[in-house]
């Protein structure tokens, strides 16, 4: 009886140090870098895990650079239009995909996974040469092309893979009441979709919103640049120093809106990222 | 309300030709029953005349229009599913206004019909409810109501009670009979179940293998099957089958021997076929009675069914694995283990020849 309830206990303990442990990994980086962005220059370098006064004068610096509330802004226009096109492009596609039988219907689901596993770098010269052409160097047009690039193929798997299980009678009952493709897509799928929407949106736009070698890559002057770029070349006075205070501040800033809308989204998330799993 | 015309219709997917010259007409106003084993067609022969599979050849008419390339939504066809397929997102009022609306219709006129017809349908406290918030026979109501909203000309139902217990299905399927006497519409109904097929259609379509094998009324089925499939199909319990031999045929009638039972007289003509052909004798359970066995006529009787107010007795045919049925009226003096004689009623057999055809009667008779 007493070593069983003994063995318990140290179950119990193990799970939670486990947990902890889980936490710490997790967290810690994310709540050092919060901690050093409240933290005056001078006090940089007393290693302190816990904050004993809050100094904004990072979060000044930063936000005194027009240079950076651009990049926000830019980072923000980028994100949020590689999100719509993306989910615009994918719900249709979906569609295609799987509603409609047409042949090398398969040959098209294997290209596009296909085209998601080229690593960045290896696409990197010829995109660029493609965004030369189109005279897209240096703007946002440019991002969102290549980000789109990238994103499309997981939205459009998972759009898909979602569209096949609405059932097929759904969309017969459409047709009978007289609705074309389109007014299926948009009234009768699109409100049962928002879960997969949610979830592809959401990886879609922090994709987008954390990118750094294609933005570094196809912007050249500070007007254009997005968030983890500005953020890479933040500099200090001298070649010699690295404003570690300003760089947390603004990493901060930046990862903030992400978290936020991970938790308004988080069951819609879970949601959709199950329901391709189990029949609901 | 429309006619509606099928001429050698025809469909296949790739290389399986699933519906093989379909020639029907259904009149205005008609409730018209396709009934058949799973698999045999049906849901396909009634999604060709809704518009949701194309047509590989062939006429469909709808009154006097050739219907063959119109959409669905032009064809003025309204479907029920097997599965409802509400719009889970919209309310029942929404659901039944969706169809109207797309077409255009006045706001007034879209509020009018749908509640009108909820009226009809008795959903009227339900309009602001999601499907998800009904029960299987509002489901199933609501199902109706959304089909039945536009005013189209003809009714398309697939299984629509298939998803429903055993009681509800029963005072469903009253609704759906009183419903179409009320309204009068034309009406195509696919079920898999005989007994739903008998007690609504004014005319039922017997599908066998994507053909029709039999087409008409409950009694026409019941009492004259077309077809050993037809016998076997519509009854329950089955009808008794048996095989003859022919020993005597004319235009006149017929001389045939069953083992055990031995030689019988039928007013079947069996003047087309030869002497000694093989035959199938059917016989309805309640057509086949029971008397004390005598010499070979000896069957033995291995269960007895009560039914409170019949009772079904199985016996054993000695020549194959499915049992005999005889039906009355309880209660029966007949038990487990007794050995019967097997008496057709003359009169009411039914004779098929080796291709499952049934033999023409020589005069006119009622069989029952
Ligand atoms: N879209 C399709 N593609 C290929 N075969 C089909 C299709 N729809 C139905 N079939 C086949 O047609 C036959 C009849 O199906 P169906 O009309 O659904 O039968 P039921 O009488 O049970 O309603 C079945 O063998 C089925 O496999
Ligand atoms: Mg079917």
């Amino acid at each position: 009886m007493n070593t069983r309830f003994a063995k318990s206990l140290v179950k119990r303990i193990a799970f939670w140090a486990l947990i902890a442990v889980l936490l710490v990994y997790a967290i810690f980086p994310f709540y050092y870098a919060v901690i050093t962005s409240l933290k005056p220059s001078s006090a940089l370098f007393q290693v302190d895990y816990w904050l004993s006064s809050v100094d904004f004068s990072n979060y000044i610096t930063i936000f005194s650079q027009g240079s950076f509330v651009q990049a926000i802004i830019n980072s923000v226009i980028v994100a949020v239009s590689v999100v719509a096109i993306a989910l615009l492009l994918g719900v249709t596609a979906a569609y295609a995909l799987g509603r409609v039988r047409f042949r090398g219907r398969t040959t098209v689901m294997m290209v596009v996974l296909g085209v998601s596993m080229f690593p960045q770098v290896a696409v990197l010269s010829g995109l660029f040469e493609v965004i030369r052409v189109l005279n897209l160097y240096n703007s946002a047009g440019g991002l969102i092309l290549s980000y789109t690039i990238f994103t499309l193929p997981f939205t459009v798997w998972v759009l898909t893979t979602f569209m096949r299980q609405l059932p097929m009678e759904l969309e017969e009952a459409a047709i009978m009441d007289g609705a074309t493709p389109w007014v299926t897509i948009t009234k009768v799928f699109l409100p049962l979709m928002w879960p997969a929407m949610a979830t592809t949106g959401l990886l879609a736009f922090i994709a987008a919103w954390n990118e750094f070698l294609f933005a570094l890559t196809f912007t050249l002057t500070s007007e254009e640049r997005t968030v983890p770029v500005a953020i890479a070349l933040i500099s200090g006075g001298s070649q010699h120093e690295l404003p570690w205070g300003p760089i947390m501040a603004a990493s901060v800033t930046v990862t903030v809106p992400l978290v936020i809308l991970v938790m308004i989204f988080q069951r819609r998330i879970v949601s959709g990222l199950t329901a391709g799993a189990v029949k609901g | 309300m429309a006619s509606l015309t099928l001429n050698k219709l025809n469909k296949s997917f790739g290389d399986t030709h699933i519906i093989k010259d379909v020639d029907l007409t259904i009149g205005d106003g008609e409730f018209v029953v396709f009934v058949g084993p799973s698999g045999c067609g049906k849901s396909t022969l009634l999604r060709l005349v809704a518009g949701l599979e194309s047509i590989s050849d062939g006429e469909l008419k709808i009154g006097e229009t050739l219907v063959n390339d119109l959409p669905p939504r032009e064809r003025g066809v309204g479907m029920v599913f097997q599965s409802y397929a509400l719009y889970p997102h919209m309310t029942v009022y929404e659901n039944m206004a969706f169809g109207l609306k797309l077409a255009k219709t006045a706001e007034q006129t879209v509020r009018d019909r749908v509640l009108e017809t909820a009226r009809i349908l008795q959903l009227e406290e339900l309009l602001d409810r999601k499907p998800k918030a009904l029960s299987g026979g509002q489901r199933q109501r609501v199902a109706m109501g959304r089909a039945m909203a536009r005013e189209p000309r003809i009714l398309l139902f697939d299984e629509p009670l298939s998803n429903l217990d055993a009681s509800l299905r029963v005072q469903m399927r009253n609704e759906i009979a009183r419903l179409h006497h009320r309204l009068g519409s034309t009406v195509i109904y696919v079920t898999h179940d005989q007994v739903e097929a008998m007690t609504l259609a004014d005319q039922i379509v017997v599908l066998n293998g994507g053909h029709i094998e039999q087409v008409g009324s409950p009694q026409e089925l019941y009492q004259r099957p077309a077809t050993r499939f037809v016998a076997g199909f519509i009854g329950s319990p089955t009808m008794n089958f048996l095989p003859a031999a022919l020993r005597e045929g004319h235009a006149e009638g017929c001389r045939v021997s069953l083992s055990g039972i031995g030689e019988l007289t039928l007013p079947q003509s069996a003047a087309a076929l030869d002497e000694h052909a093989a035959l199938t004798l059917g016989v309805r359970p309640e057509h086949l009675s029971l008397d004390e066995a005598q010499g070979s006529n000896a069957f033995e009787i291995v269960n007895v069914e009560y039914l409170g107010n019949e009772v079904y007795v199985y016996l054993d045919s000695g020549q194959s694995d499915e049992l005999l049925i005889h039906r009355s009226e309880a209660p029966s003096r007949w038990e487990i283990g007794q050995k019967a004689a097997l008496v057709p009623s003359l009169a009411n057999v039914h004779l098929f020849d080796g291709e499952g055809r049934a033999l023409p009667l020589t005069s006119t008779r009622d069989a029952a």
